[in-house]
């Protein structure tokens, strides 16, 4: 009996270990294919190229990753503000009814696919904006920027929600009873004492829309080229890799694998700061 | 009324705040606005496309049918299930029955588990590719696939299930210990029935993430249309719909399957629904 009990524990400690198995994994086999093609091309022409033409052997990943930062931060700038204010809407704002309403409302954009987003982005933003934006032809770091903010809306709500409910009572009613208003008690000492977590699910949202893929990629247009305007397409790194790997040999292989090295090492130092938010907040 | 009208002359006097509030409630409209838009002209652009002749068990370039990626998606989710709810409730096991306070290893699972959160499909799907289908020889293959889910879902198993293991009141356990049982008795009689109603929510979510991925399996499972064996490439659904969109000759038929997947994820979404109502009664 004693040794069953023991061999048991073993099994539960192999299956923790397998997290820890699959990350060191993940990044062995990245780095291990994607750090030989970096000192092939060149570490510093490979992140500073403004040309990619695997044709010619060129393979320059500039434009993706300034493409990558444009519409994360088109996307932050209109999901950012919508998702923490409508975070503070469910915390503090929506009777007990509504929430139960706007609940599995934001649980649904949750869920939909990113297919289904980038479907949509397709057949009604991208002729929206064809027609309504002068010197546009649909597919731009715009279209990409307000499907995006739409998408890691709930990623923000999800994280912020909880943040700002989390505020003590006596906050507000000390607010309240010096004379402030509901909403000026609410935005200027509840918002403000919920700051890491709301800071942290931003942090969220802006690795949602980095890594975001099938939906950037039907509507961004994805020419690998440095942008002038908000209204050109672009490439995003994520996008780089799903375009090219389905033909790609030897090199240029090796230099897709070398874009998501590049992509992971963002993700990792994002994850890095949202960890490091946390903690500071336990 | 009254109370209304007080309200109102409240925020005559403070126009900020009234401010605030029309920004808070803009805010919601727009989130409401937008998901009902983008879910009805799904539906109602898709609905009248969803043909009998959509559900038929051959695909073939006439009728680019989506039964057998139903099938697929559906062999994709018990597979990659098979593999992800043992090592992530295991694992959760381990790091809430076993672990003592100051265990190393505790902190690097929950660290690594946290990575492996945040890390998009995309990569999932290039560590897939190199790992499962090039390294190990399988080739695209549905296999290769589950495999690639089965790690990013397992993150989402692990919290769901360790979150309700700490549910479980400590009584239980010193009752089942008092009586005699053993550790493992008490973790396998006692904790995890108990526990059933969290374990599922987090299973649900995590077919939803596995009904609706497409990066992490363009390369790991490819794209065949067809009924897919387990060492066969087949697509699914959500891959079905994005070489149909993507190809732009059956928008219609993308349409349709946007449909299939809309509906998938709200009765997903409805059972956690019932699955969380479950949760909450025994404790009331």
């Amino acid at each position: 009996m004693k040794v069953k009990e023991k061999i048991m524990e073993y099994v539960f400690l192999l299956t923790a270990v397998i997290s820890i198995l699959a990350v060191a994994l993940i990044c062995v086999f990245l780095f291990a294919n994607g750090i030989p093609a970096m000192q092939e091309i060149g570490f510093f022409d490979f992140l500073t190229g403004t040309v990619w033409r695997p044709g010619n052997q060129i393979f320059g990943i500039l434009p993706m990753i300034l493409g990558s930062l444009y519409v994360t931060g088109g996307a932050l700038i209109i999901g950012v503000p919508i998702g923490i204010l409508m975070s503070i809407f469910m915390a503090r704002f929506c009777p007990q009814k509504i929430y139960k309403f706007l609940k599995p409302v934001v649980d649904l954009l949750a869920g939909i696919p990113s297919i289904v987003y980038g479907f949509f982005g397709l057949v009604v933003l991208v002729p929206f904006i064809r027609e309504n934006v002068e010197d546009c032809r649909g597919q731009s770091i715009l279209t990409a920027a307000i499907l995006l903010g739409i998408m890691i809306l709930p990623t923000i709500i999800g994280a912020a929600e909880p943040a700002i409910r989390a505020v003590d009572k006596s906050f507000y009613e000390g607010a309240l009873a010096l004379g402030a208003t509901h909403e000026r008690s609410v935005f200027s000492v509840i918002v403000p004492a919920a700051n890491s977590g709301i800071l942290a699910a931003v942090i969220l949202g802006v690795g949602r829309a980095l890594g975001e893929t099938m939906a950037v990629m039907m509507i961004v247009g994805n020419q690998p080229r440095v942008p002038d305007s908000i209204l050109q397409g672009v490439r995003t790194l994520t996008t780089n890799i799903v375009l090219e790997m389905g033909y790609a040999t030897d090199l240029h292989r090796e230099a897709l694998i070398a874009t998501g090295v590049v992509l992971f090492v963002f993700i990792l130092i994002i994850n890095l700061c949202f960890s490091a938010l946390k903690h500071k907040k336990a | 009324m009254e109370e209304i009208k007080a309200k109102m002359k409240s925020y005559r006097k403070h126009p900020g705040s009234f401010l605030l509030l029309l920004l808070v409630l803009l805010a919601a409209f727009l989130t409401i606005a937008t998901l009902l838009f983008l879910v009805g002209y799904i539906l109602i652009t898709g609905i009248p496309n969803l043909t009998p002749s959509l559900f038929a068990w051959n695909y073939d370039s006439e009728n680019v049918s989506m039964m057998p990626a139903i099938v697929n998606t559906v062999e994709m989710v018990a597979v990659s299930l098979l593999v992800s709810v043992p090592f992530g409730v295991g694992a959760a096991i381990y790091l809430v029955e076993y672990a003592k306070k100051g265990n190393k290893i505790v902190g690097i699972v929950r660290l690594t588990a946290e990575t492996l959160t945040g890390i998009p499909s995309i990569i999932y799907g290039l560590f897939g590719m190199l790992f499962f289908v090039t390294a190990l020889k399988w080739g695209y293959s549905m296999l290769a696939g589950a495999m690639t889910l089965a790690i990013m879902v397992l993150p989402t198993i692990m919290r769901t299930t360790e979150e309700a293991l700490l549910c479980v009141p400590d009584s239980y356990r010193e009752g089942s210990f008092g009586l005699g049982a053993g550790k493992l008795r008490t973790v396998f009689k006692i904790v995890l029935p108990a526990a059933v109603p969290g374990i599922l929510s987090g299973v649900i979510l995590a077919i939803g993430r596995i009904v609706g991925e497409t990066a992490a399996l363009i390369y790991t499972a490819g794209t065949v249309a067809g009924l897919a064996g387990i060492t066969d490439s087949g697509r699914t659904l959500a891959i079905h719909m994005y070489v149909l969109s993507n190809e732009g000759l059956h928008k219609n038929e993308a349409n349709a399957t946007a449909v299939v997947l809309l509906f998938i994820v709200l009765g997903i979404n409805a059972l956690s629904g019932l699955v969380a109502k479950k949760l909450e009664a025994p404790k009331a």
